[in-house]
């Protein structure tokens, strides 16, 4: 990895220099919750002063900007007697910046998924690539347990990386791409001391996590199939999906066909879904072979923490927390993973 | 013009109005866009918002409206015999809708306080389901018109219709909003059945329930979360019964 050492104010001017003719996304302050607590969004900016870098955390990922929540693979307008099929893909460039390392962990999870050898998304991709990421190291947020699931630290999937030194920035540059932009502004490399200050904040950063006992999760959850722990936590899900909705890492989708009212055009859309909604192992024929919530909390857990790590040897969950936030019924992975290894205990 | 060899039907539409405000009737010629394919793509013979030529020849009924005088269940008996596919179009039709509210109240102190010395004949509030057989339901306070032609175009094409299986959360989340329980106000999202948009949430006002509850709704939980957040159990109660869709689940 390159490292570069940047000042505060060339900063905002490599800010000012992308937003010439990029759309910049960033986390903006939208509202606050009813505890005066900020609430954080990524949003499209204007300006420098509009990007709150010292956000905690967002109720929402950017995933979206590459999996949005509604898309259309194709459409088709009719020619009276042939079908003309049109497929577009978004190519326009864009630059995300204030990423925390969970975010961009949860991109490389879904590049494993999506942009592997196995069907890769020309849709995911084209945004993918076409899309310059910017991180950011913070400290730990409130019920984030990023490290115990290995994504408080993050080695590529980004451009450029920043670690807050309190009067500049320890920039790591993973890209040409990276590399090139930079060369806007005036960097410097860093020094001894540079590297110490970065050190002494990397490790200030990794002492405040909590850890959480996530050893040996696969087999125990194997081994805890019929647990009692599903039912509880199951009992209180209302089944609204909005956990799957905040994820940083879910992809499951549906795909339904629309026609305008004049039956003239259609449209293959694909919207993400929930594997919590009642409907989401409904097949043909009307049977459902997940029609208990109990079921359908307990596979969410499996794919996250079970499944994914057999596919690809890591859980897909990065341990970002926002699904214990939004949850208005506070079903969390801590407390059922903690609730999983109590009960392996006794 | 045919899709998939399926030539398509021309249903001869209906629409009657019973006790409501007629705002779900609107909402079928709203949406200009798309309104003169949404009408062309049906035999319009007796809808009085947008012709006089009145026959009785009609083959699918929308009513709107929650019944509420004996001359109603007769009009709508001689409906059912006519109609071969009958929708209750709006949560009025569906459950009885705000009209409900008054059945919790003394009828002649009502009719004292809203009529006068003009006093008016009314029974109980009641959905249409309660009086005949009903094939498909239309929820929502308006119905939301894009779901509507939804259903249309499945009766023009002649394939069932499968309403959503999620909650308004869905879609309010699908629009990037802030959680209305989040800034500290009630929202029965988590209990309503989906499919419009969650233009009230996403508003900023909370939902309100006017499609009913939702697939499976976990009223239980619901409670629960609510009590846990402080809301008393009347306005918890009176937001639940506002559009009566939750009627006989409280």
């Amino acid at each position: 990895m390159l490292f570069k050492i940047l000042s505060k104010e060339e900063f905002r001017n490599f800010i000012d220099f992308l937003l010439k003719d990029t759309e910049v996304i960033a986390p903006k302050q939208i509202n606050v919750n009813a505890d005066g607590k900020a609430i954080y969004q990524f949003l499209p900016v204007q300006n420098f002063e509009e990007i709150r870098l010292d956000y905690e955390t967002t109720d929402y990922s950017a995933k979206t900007y590459f999996l949005p929540y509604k898309e259309d693979l194709s459409s088709c307008s009719f020619l009276g007697t042939i079908w003309d099929r049109e497929i577009k893909y978004r190519i326009q460039p864009r630059a995300i910046v204030g990423l925390h390392a969970c975010d961009i962990n949860a991109l490389l999870k879904l590049d494993k998924v999506l942009a592997g050898d196995r069907f890769p998304s020309p849709y995911y991709i084209s945004r993918r690539k076409n899309t310059f990421i910017v991180g950011i190291d913070h400290d730990p947020c409130e019920g984030g347990f990023c490290q115990s699931v290995g994504a408080d630290v993050v080695t590529h999937g980004f451009d450029l990386y920043l670690t807050d030194l309190g009067d500049r920035y320890f920039a790591a540059i993973n890209s040409n791409r990276g590399f090139n932009a930079l060369q806007q502004v005036k960097t410097r490399e860093p020094t001894a001391r540079d590297n110490n200050d970065y050190l002494e904040v990397r490790r200030r950063i990794a002492s405040q996590f909590k850890p959480l006992e996530v050893h040996n999760l696969p087999n125990l959850m194997d081994i805890e199939f019929e647990s009692k722990v599903w039912k509880k936590w199951a009992d209180k899900c209302m089944s609204c999906g909005s956990c799957a909705m905040v994820c940083p890492t879910c992809y499951c989708y549906g795909v339904e066909e629309r026609i305008t009212m004049n039956n003239a055009k259609s449209a293959k859309i694909k919207q993400l879904y929930s594997c919590q909604f009642l409907d989401f192992a409904t097949v043909a024929g009307g049977l459902n072979f997940r029609p208990d919530r109990e079921t359908r909390l307990k596979y969410r857990y499996y794919h996250q923490h079970r499944g994914f790590v057999e596919a690809y040897e890591e859980p897909l969950c990065v341990g970002c927390y926002r699904c214990g936030r939004v949850c208005l019924a506070d079903i969390n992975p801590p407390d059922i993973i903690q609730d999983l290894q109590t009960e392996y205990q006794e | 013009m045919k899709y998939l060899g399926i030539k398509p039907k021309r249903p001869k539409i209906a629409v009657f109005d019973f006790t409501g405000c007629e705002g779900c009737e609107l909402q079928l010629v709203n949406k200009e866009e798309t309104v003169i394919d949404f009408l062309g793509s049906v035999d319009v013979i007796n809808f009085r918002e947008i012709s006089s030529t009145i026959s009785n020849d009609f083959e699918v009924a929308f009513i709107e409206g929650a019944i509420t005088r004996d001359d109603e269940i007769n009009r709508l008996n001689e409906i059912r015999e006519q109609a071969k596919v009958l929708i209750a179009l709006g949560s009025c039709a569906c459950f009885g809708g705000v009209n409900r509210l008054k059945n919790a109240y003394d009828f002649k102190k009502a009719n004292q306080e809203v009529y006068g010395k003009q006093h008016k004949e009314t029974l109980p509030a009641r959905a249409v389901k309660e009086i005949i057989a009903v094939d498909l339901q239309i929820p929502g306070c308006p119905v939301d018109k894009p779901e509507v032609e939804r259903i249309v175009q499945h009766l023009v094409w002649d394939v069932p219709y499968q309403f959503p299986a999620y909650p308004v959360c869905f879609e309010c989340k699908q629009q990037y909003t802030t959680c209305v329980f989040e800034l500290g106000q009630l929202c029965l999202g988590p209990v309503t059945q989906g499919g419009c948009r969650a233009p009230c949430p996403v508003g900023g006002s909370g939902c309100w329930g006017c499609r009913g509850p939702a697939a499976d709704p976990h009223l239980k939980e619901f409670l629960q979360i609510a009590d846990e957040r402080e809301f008393s159990r009347k306005e918890i109660n009176e937001r639940l019964s506002f559009y009566s869709g939750f009627e006989g689940m409280l």
